[in-house]
């Protein structure tokens, strides 16, 4: 645990960039520390690695008081990503990420062993090993920035805005593959962002921080989405932190029917026996292929290009209740499609039954017992 | 027996030992000038506030003519080639410590931070991450700095003959012979181009890292990053 104690950092034109902060940051799990720009997330980040010393007060690893180390022992005791990776532009992606095993004796070979190793866990084609950073787009330079600081193996891992200069596509990419490596390595993680969306998606832990390098709140996401302390942190959180909520209520409790699914080659009287206003057409292995009237159904006549758009489905279980109501919401027909890993439909679910769904979920969470599913889960079936 | 090559014998040589003498007299300084340049270059770029005044001097140094400064030192290196080479040196030096000054400080300011929180100490990052980064920087001066100096060589044949190639200037005059003045520029300048080209070769050879040109595989990020060069001569 990293035990920040009542921690200033004033800078001798009286700036307070850190104004008597004390956290705990708890191991093996992803504290974020999320704020607008000036309120010392930075600042204290650097702190812990000594990269700026503290005024008052003191940081300490597992009980032991960082001032009291070398501090060259320190820093290669815990992996920091910058952002825009900050590789060597002069060392091959190879040589970028050996270089702490080098700086602490691991010889050339064991510690370039130990670097094509830390590729292919970050995802880095081992063709890239010789090449340099220039030769890299932006996102893979950021994989190699994660497996450099990763290289020694340290129990602590420092980042520092890391995904903020890559565009979203490349940094949901970069965000899933975090989740997973930290899902095998079970780091204890302090990641800097000035993005909400960002902490609530990576972090156990969020801390927000205001101007002036003081606490706001220190919570986990779902709290902080549900009972923000103050004006502050709910207008930091955005407008739409009702919805961005539901992320952390499973899909799984929904009711599901399979009344209006029909299969593309359905006989007429399998097209007429549902009560239905609307029925969702399947191929002949059970994908869905859009919705249609029933009175608009021909038996043995039936063509995918005339039927309406099923929006995006749902996987229930792996998505959370956000994404059932989204694909109600996008669906002309105000129906969620559900669908198993294979694509194939398992249900359907109305508008109507995702609100009741949602208003159960919030009523369990209050009395205690939500079902929630972990931002990590989520992730895990991102496409 | 006049011919294009026949060097006159008070010169106590040959072409070839000319040539050899000329890049000895030329090269030798501005070797001197680097390893003067780059503790002042890191002293400037350690000590912001040092780096205007260095300038400032060193741009003095530079505005004063080579022939006045042989007159000042014949008194105590006499008619020698030390007494040439100490003012190319110093016109080296000149050029290379703002080169290196502008090397060092390209390097990215998160590549600085990266190394510092990866536990470099200042000397392993000045030898490891700084100078190697500004190794193009560094060239691109020394490039100046060698041209400058081969042709400069040649004004020590105001001074007892100790202009190497210099000296066919002057016997030209004194024999007659016009042909040792154009083989004294043409050799000169032959001399310039191909030390600028082995410099330009070591450079690509130290640098396997810069982008280059369509070589690059990604150009549009290769434009992004200022020329070393252009740095060098800011």
């Amino acid at each position: 645990m990293i035990r920040i104690d009542s921690v200033t950092k004033r800078y001798p034109d009286g700036t307070v960039a850190v104004d008597r902060l004390s956290l705990e940051i708890p191991d093996r799990s992803i504290t974020v520390l999320v704020g607008p720009s000036g309120c010392g997330k930075t600042t204290t980040l650097r702190m812990i690695n000594r990269m700026i010393e503290p005024t008052e007060g003191t940081i300490s690893l597992n009980g032991a008081d960082l001032q009291q180390q070398p501090v060259t022992t320190l820093r290669r005791s815990m992996g920091y990503v910058i952002q825009n990776a900050g590789l060597f532009q002069h060392r091959t992606i190879l040589d970028n990420i050996a270089t702490v095993p080098r700086m602490i004796g691991w010889g050339r070979r064991k510690s370039r062993e130990r670097a094509a190793e830390l590729m292919e866990r970050v995802g880095l084609d081992a063709s890239l090993a010789k090449r340099y950073p220039y030769q890299l787009s932006g996102g893979q330079q950021q994989r190699v920035g994660v497996a450099r600081a990763l290289a020694a193996d340290p129990p602590v891992l420092l980042m520092d805005e890391p995904f903020s200069a890559v565009d979203p596509v490349v940094r949901k990419g970069l965000q899933d593959e975090l989740l997973r490596i930290q899902d095998e390595l079970g780091k204890t993680i302090v990641f800097v962002t000035h993005d909400i969306d960002e902490a609530i998606k990576l972090g156990s832990t969020v801390a927000v921080m205001r101007t002036g390098g003081r606490l706001a709140q220190f919570a986990p996401p779902a709290e902080l989405l549900s009972n923000p302390v103050d004006d502050f942190v709910e207008d930091f959180l955005g407008a739409d932190r009702g919805i961005r909520r539901l992320s952390f209520f499973a899909s799984e409790g929904l009711e599901l029917t399979t009344d209006p699914v029909v299969r593309v080659d359905a006989t007429a009287e399998q097209l007429a026996a549902p009560d239905a206003p609307y029925l969702l057409v399947t191929d002949a292995e059970g994908r869905p292929l859009g919705w249609a009237e029933p009175g608009d159904l021909t038996a043995g006549d039936i063509v995918a290009e005339g039927l309406l758009p099923y929006g995006r489905p749902f996987v229930p279980g792996a998505d959370s209740l956000r994404a059932a109501l989204d694909c109600a919401v996008l669906s002309p027909t105000g129906w969620a499609v559900a669908v198993d890993a294979g694509g194939r439909v398992t249900g359907v679910v109305s508008q109507q039954a995702v609100g009741e769904a949602i208003r159960a979920a919030h009523s369990a969470a209050d009395t205690g017992d939500a079902r929630a599913v972990g931002p990590a889960d989520i992730a895990k079936v991102a496409p | 027996m006049n011919g294009f090559f026949d060097i006159p014998s008070d010169l106590d040589n040959t072409y070839f030992g000319l040539i050899g003498l000329h890049l000895r007299e030329a090269l030798l300084p501005v070797l001197a000038g680097l390893l003067a340049a780059l503790p002042i270059a890191q002293l400037c770029v350690r000590f912001r506030w040092l780096y205007p005044p260095v300038l400032g001097l060193t741009t003095v140094f530079y505005a004063i003519p080579s022939l006045a400064v042989f007159v000042v030192l014949i008194d105590y290196t006499g008619q020698t080639e030390l007494t040439v080479m100490i003012p190319l040196a110093v016109y080296s030096l000149v050029v290379l410590v703002p080169a290196i000054v502008d090397g060092v400080r390209s390097v990215p300011e998160e590549t600085l931070a990266a190394s510092t929180a990866m536990g470099f100490g200042p000397v392993r990052r000045y030898l490891q991450v700084q100078l190697p980064i500004a190794v193009p920087a560094i060239l691109a001066g020394l490039r100046v700095a060698v041209s400058a100096s081969i042709s400069l060589v040649s004004v020590g044949a105001l001074i007892g003959n100790q202009g190497a190639l210099g000296n066919l200037l002057a016997d030209a005059q004194k024999y007659g012979r016009p042909e040792l003045a154009v083989n004294s520029v043409l050799t000169t300048a032959v001399l310039a181009i191909l030390c600028d080209a082995a410099l330009v070769l070591v450079r690509n050879l130290l640098t396997p890292w810069m982008p280059r040109g369509k070589a690059g595989r990604r150009p549009k990020q290769a434009a992004a990053r200022p020329e070393p060069e252009e740095a060098a001569t800011r």
